[in-house]
């Protein structure tokens, strides 16, 4: 267990090593949820004058949204650097050394949680200089976080899954370019459920985009529901164990299959 | 002494089919005793690194079985992981770290401490010539450079026993023999069991102990070099001419000198294997000029390990590219 804990820690550090060395990369995967804070932020501002919607300004309402949907969007890229490490021989080096799966794994989506938080922070950061505010304070944020983590950890499997089944880029590219924009706005990232019709709130329902945006949206109320927060983080987590379990069976497919 | 215990690897019958049903071994049987170097040598295709990723591990055998270091690599994988160190045929580097993190990376992961992957780093760095170039990303290094920084890696927890797999492949000259001396140096002062594939005749005829020759998924001989190349009798001719010669030529050559073995053409080169050189040449020479083919040189030689392989694969070394079947009988 040690060596499985030492290991993922080693992984993690291989796989975090290109973007501290070039920290700007980091940036570029913040362009389009930025771009789309403010976009968002202008084009829905009227919004708050309806009635029903909840109290405060939509940036504020709008800042767990773009938190969730960039942590989707961002590890669903995680398969692609597998799909480069089985091209260049990587993957099977690693596989020779006493070095188990799951840790190998377990550096992968490590380095997306480290990712996931700073990117998180940013965003967050950038909304409250733009004027949002968060009445549920320090624990609701801590909340978020551990949500858009999960997001990321279930994504990343899922996206190493595919990588490790299909073998092939673009074949995870268009997976994750199919799957993120209707997950985004299939959800409550955008909008209050009760403003959507009702056969998008059934799917909404499902989606664990609402899942992970439930839990963030705890930030913007007073007086925090932590039974909401604690059930949603239990079903994100839910959903990333079954996710990493599948990540498990792909890698005996490709073993298999090697 | 119970052979068995002196035996680093052991295969017996390995057979493994490709989705799509590409028949890569078709029961693959050789042993390899502790502290020697052996060489797998063979064209494409032969099965060369199907057999070295099974025996490490990597791939798992339809049929057969095989140990190394004494454990069964489909039954006792975690074991066998911690005694082999493998290059694969592709280099393998991490691009995105230097030279050194791709070594220490190699040492944490079999559980090797702080210290001693920096000792054995920079030893290995140094015996490498890579020690100019360890803090730059690998991403800016030669093919030459990667391929050494790969043999490094796989000797990083320092192994009982290395698979390489075409170690040399790509390498200039100059660090093609620097890289056998390193090879040969492993093997022969430090005890390590070391299984090698080669496209290189001379590669595996000086660094190799014992040689089998790979074809079509079976090993269709096995041996000591010299006892391989004992193992045909008799002499080489070999006979270069200015002009190839046609098919019709040859066949006509072939029928009316019976003394001529395994005649092959290839090119503008022309080669038998008879009982005695000097008595066949004479001829030869004198059959030739009457079909009105110029020849440059003649030469008679004992076998070479180029007329091994020839004789059992049926096909003519040519460069580390294309090993292609020509001419005529045998
Ligand atoms: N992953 C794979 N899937 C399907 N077929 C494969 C796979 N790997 C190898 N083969 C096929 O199996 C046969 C043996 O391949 P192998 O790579 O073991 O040969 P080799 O002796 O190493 O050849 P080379 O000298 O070209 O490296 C070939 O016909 C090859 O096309
Ligand atoms: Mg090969």
């Amino acid at each position: 267990m040690r060596a499985i804990v030492a290991d993922s820690l080693h992984l993690v550090t291989r796989r975090l090593r290109p973007t501290l060395r070039q920290p700007v990369y980091l940036g570029f995967t913040l362009g389009t949820p930025v771009i789309w804070l403010f976009l968002f932020g202008q084009l829905f501002k009227g919004i708050t004058a309806l009635p029903g919607f909840p109290s405060g300004s939509y940036l504020s309402f709008l800042v767990p949204g773009i938190v969730i949907m960039t942590a989707m969007l961002n590890s669903g890229w995680a398969g692609t650097s597998y799909v480069m490490d089985m091209e260049r021989g990587v993957l099977d080096r690693l596989l020779v050394t006493p070095t188990r799966r799951v840790a190998i794994v377990a550096g992968d989506l490590g380095n997306q949680a480290v990712m996931t938080v700073v990117q998180s922070l940013i965003i967050i950061g950038l909304g409250l200089l733009a004027g949002a505010r968060f009445p549920g304070g320090a624990l609701a944020t801590l909340a978020l976080l551990a949500a858009a983590v999960l997001i990321a950890a279930a994504f990343a499997a899922l996206s190493i899954a595919v990588a490790l089944l299909v073998r092939k880029q673009e074949s995870i590219i268009a997976i994750f370019n199919f799957l993120g924009l209707p997950l985004s706005f299939l959800s409550s990232t955008l909008l209050p459920t009760e403003f959507m019709p009702h056969w998008i709130q059934d799917i909404s329902r499902w989606n664990p985009i609402s899942w992970g945006v439930t839990v963030g949206r705890q930030m913007l109320a007073t007086h925090v529901d932590w039974s909401i927060a604690v059930s949603h983080l239990a079903y994100l987590l839910i959903l990333a164990v079954v996710l990493v379990a599948l990540c498990s069976l792909a890698f005996r497919s490709y073993q298999r299959l090697a | 002494m119970d052979t068995s215990m002196s035996d680093a690897i052991e295969a017996h019958g390995l057979e493994k089919s490709y989705r799509g049903g590409v028949k890569a071994l078709r029961g693959v049987s050789f042993s390899v005793r502790k502290g020697t170097i052996f060489s797998l040598l063979g064209p494409n295709g032969a099965g060369k690194s199907t057999t070295l990723r099974i025996l490490t591990t990597l791939s798992s055998p339809d049929a057969g079985e095989a140990r190394v270091a004494g454990l069964d690599v489909v039954r006792q994988q975690a074991q066998v992981r911690l005694a082999i160190g493998y290059v694969s045929q592709k280099s393998a580097v991490d691009l995105a770290a230097t030279g050194y993190e791709n070594l220490a990376l190699q040492g944490q992961l079999y559980g090797m401490r702080k210290a001693d992957i920096q000792t054995r780093a920079d030893e290995l760095l140094d015996r490498f010539g890579l020690s100019g170039v360890h803090r730059r990303i690998t991403q800016t290094y030669s093919g030459g450079m990667l391929r050494k920084l790969d043999v490094a890696m796989g000797l990083m927890h320092r192994p009982d026993v290395l698979f390489l797999d075409e170690p040399t492949t790509g390498l200039d000259p100059e660090s093609r023999q620097a890289m056998w001396r390193e090879i040969r140096r492993l093997g022969r002062e430090e005890g390590l069991t070391v299984l090698l594939t080669t496209h290189y005749l001379d590669e595996a005829d000086f660094l190799a102990e014992r040689i089998a020759i790979v074809d079509q998924g079976r090993v269709a001989v096995e041996g000591t070099p010299d006892d391989l190349k004992r193992e045909l009798k008799g002499d080489t001719v070999r006979v270069e001419l200015v002009r190839p010669v046609s098919a019709d030529t040859l066949r006509m050559v072939a029928t009316e000198l019976p003394a001529l073995r395994e005649l092959r053409c290839d090119g503008k080169t022309l080669r038998a294997r008879v009982d005695s050189g000097e008595r066949a040449l004479p001829a030869l020479l004198a059959r030739l000029d009457a079909c009105g083919a110029t020849v440059a040189a003649a030469t008679v030689a004992r076998p070479s390990l180029d007329d091994v392989y020839l004789h059992h694969t049926g096909r003519v070394y040519l460069s580390q590219e294309e090993a292609s079947p020509k001419c005529v009988r045998s």
